[in-house]
């Protein structure tokens, strides 16, 4: 039984781990859930040797399972449910904005890579490059701006 | 005691609760804010004075006693950093109160701006690592809609940064409570430190690297800082500044906390501290010098400061860590009062960047000696209190024989002075450029800033009197350090 449990948290961090590293917010979304259950999993592990609820009056002396890791886990899913819905508004807002769900790159990023460009770039083709991807006029992601 | 502890946390919930009644009348919510945050720092004084007369303070919540219950627990740490927040949380209420924008328009400012007080209050003051994560989840929620409110799109894509990397950092944070408690069985602070000696050593080596992780990211140590000078610019000024002053801080704070109570001394974590603080040290300056904007130029400080502070804790002496909780305190009025002063200047000439304002020194003289006291503060000039942190930093560092790591920091604080030179060029002295009017005219505009004005002020003179008191101040951090590195009163009173 831990087995399973063991493998599935595995499964669900790496599993979240690559969707995390996709560049549409609705899988980087996904993959938040998915790393944040494989921690509750693991929290709920962490109790040990497995057994029945502990109920007073319920347990007939049986073993019982250890409460405290299911009282943790429930809290931290409550709080991972209420900030999944936050990010779901703001992906939503971005999609309003943007018009499409992806991740937006990093303004600092897109300045260094115009720079690493106009490097290569004679004066006559860097006129039009600067006027053509200027960073305040459209923010979208590199592979956009250049195609 | 049973009252005191939680009243902060308490007065900051009720005052969001109410605030939230009171939705559309914005008098009504202000009062409220201020009385609720004016509660808090009346409790936070008492609580560390308290705890400075008769040491370690605990109330056990529900009830229950530790380590089954939640037990908020303060000592002069929590006690000083509480209060020093709670006075730059007011103060920065105070200014969104008087700025055009985010508090008149969002009714919902108010009620998400006393959780994050709250939030804050609650990990200085909680004994238990998993009630601390849940007062960083509060924080970091209210948070997460603070940087957001107004949703502009540049405020949206820094946003999608902020929450992601923050709730990564959550999830590392669930990792380790679980691993903690599959090892020990338990999650009070107390209790892990007094089990955490049956733990082979690499096992030790290992918690104390993955709470480094959980805590550096939200302190911005390098390499852990990338998301912070992107995503802090972006929102309201008095968003900003609070979370310049606060938020890493706490970082800082959990750190200072878990690798003194939960760890024991250890050499290799101390070098590997020294090592990190260093390059943080250097590569947030240089990132800073780079910058062409006040508010993205202070936020590269933010994280540059931050490794003077693991500098401190990575001595593990008490000099060291005494001169770690100084410079934290110091920082936490500084860097509020910077970023403040930068919102003035956007708010005054209509954008923070260097090469569209000038000559702000001869327009508006006031806001001018607003930057400078702090300025040279930051960059450690005698006599202000960033020269007496620093002096603590260099001196516990010489005395622990680092000589290399307090040449760094030497080089970052000229560097430090360079980069706060740029802004006094670039923005205070020069030609006047390009100001945009308002149709009302710059008067109306000045007049409607008393308020901002005021709470900026307030912050400067705290840190004078920051420098001023330097000398009690400073023999206070003294104790709390040697507390920290004897945690014997600390364990005695929560399990007795």
């Amino acid at each position: 039984m831990s087995i399973v449990l063991a493998a599935s948290t595995a499964l669900m961090f790496s599993l979240g781990t690559y969707l995390l590293l996709q560049r549409r917010l609705s899988r980087l979304i996904i993959g938040l859930g998915l790393l944040g259950h494989g921690a509750n999993l693991l929290l709920l592990l962490s109790g040990g040797r497995r057994g029945v609820a502990g109920i007073v009056g319920s347990t007939d002396g049986k073993v019982i399972a250890d409460p405290m890791p299911p009282a943790l886990a429930l809290t931290a899913i409550v709080i991972s449910f209420a900030v999944t819905a936050f990010l779901l508004a703001l992906a939503h807002r971005s999609w309003q904005l943007t018009g499409n769900d992806l991740v937006e790159d990093d303004l600092e990023d897109r300045r260094i890579a115009l720079l690493a460009a106009a490097a290569e770039l004679d004066d006559e083709e860097l006129e039009v490059a600067a006027a053509a991807a200027d960073p305040s006029i459209a923010p979208g992601p590199i592979a956009e701006a250049q195609a | 005691m049973r009252l005191l502890l939680p009243l902060p946390v308490l007065a900051c919930l009720f005052g969001a609760g109410a605030s939230m009644a009171f939705g559309r009348q914005r008098n009504a919510q202000r009062a409220i804010g201020t009385i609720a945050l004016s509660t808090a720092l009346v409790a936070a004084v008492a609580i560390l004075r308290h705890t400075d007369a008769h040491g370690t303070a605990i109330a056990h919540m529900g009830g229950w006693d530790a380590p089954m219950g939640i037990a908020l627990v303060a000592d002069r740490l929590s006690g000083l950093m509480a209060v020093v927040s709670a006075v730059v949380l007011l103060a920065v209420l105070v200014f969104a109160m008087g700025q055009p924008g985010t508090e008149q328009e969002q009714p919902s400012f108010h009620p998400v701006y006393l959780v994050l007080a709250a939030g804050v209050f609650l990990s200085f003051l909680t004994g238990d690592l998993f009630n601390l994560f849940v007062a960083f989840e509060m924080m970091l929620t209210a948070s997460y809609i603070l940087i957001t409110l107004g949703g502009r799109l540049d405020q949206v894509r820094s946003g999608m940064t902020y929450v992601v990397i923050n709730l990564v950092a959550s999830t590392f944070f669930v990792v380790l409570l679980a691993l903690l408690y599959a090892a020990l069985g338990t999650v009070n602070m107390a209790d892990i430190s007094e089990r955490m000696h049956t733990l082979p050593h690499g096992m030790r080596v290992a918690f104390a690297l993955l709470m480094f992780v959980v805590f550096g990211i939200k302190a911005a140590v390098f390499p852990l800082f990338f998301w912070l000078p992107d995503s802090y610019p972006t929102a309201p000024t008095a968003v900003t500044a609070i979370f310049a002053g606060l938020l890493t801080k706490v970082g800082i704070y959990c750190m200072i906390r878990t690798q003194t109570l939960l760890i024991a001394k250890d050499d290799r974590i101390s070098r590997f501290l020294l090592v990190i603080a260093g390059l943080t040290m250097i590569i947030g300056v240089l990132g800073a010098i780079a910058q062409n904007d006040i508010k993205r130029i202070l936020s590269f400080h933010i994280v540059s400061q931050i490794g003077y502070m693991v500098l401190g804790l990575g001595l593990f002496t008490v000099a060291g860590i005494a001169a770690a909780i100084f410079y934290a305190l110091n920082q936490i009025v500084l860097k509020s009062t910077l970023l403040l002063v930068g919102g003035l200047v956007d708010h005054g000439a209509g954008s923070s960047g260097l090469t569209r304002v000038g000559g702000l020194a001869r327009r508006f003289p006031i806001l001018a000696w607003l930057f400078l006291l702090p300025a040279l503060s930051l960059a450690g000039i005698p006599p202000f209190a960033g020269f007496v942190a620093k002096l603590g930093i260099i001196r516990s560092g010489l005395d622990a024989g680092q000589g290399l790591v307090v040449a760094v920091s030497l080089a970052v604080s000229l560097l430090t002075l360079f980069s706060m030179s740029k802004i006094w060029n670039g923005a205070f002295w020069g030609e006047v450029e390009l100001v945009v009017e308002p149709e009302d005219g710059p008067t109306a505009r000045w007049g409607a800033t008393v308020p901002m004005l005021g709470a900026t002020g307030v912050l400067v003179a705290v840190s004078v009197a920051l420098a001023v008191f330097a000398g009690p101040l400073y023999s206070l951090c003294e104790r709390a350090s040697t507390a920290l590195l004897d945690p014997h009163d600390y364990l005695r009173t929560v399990l007795p």
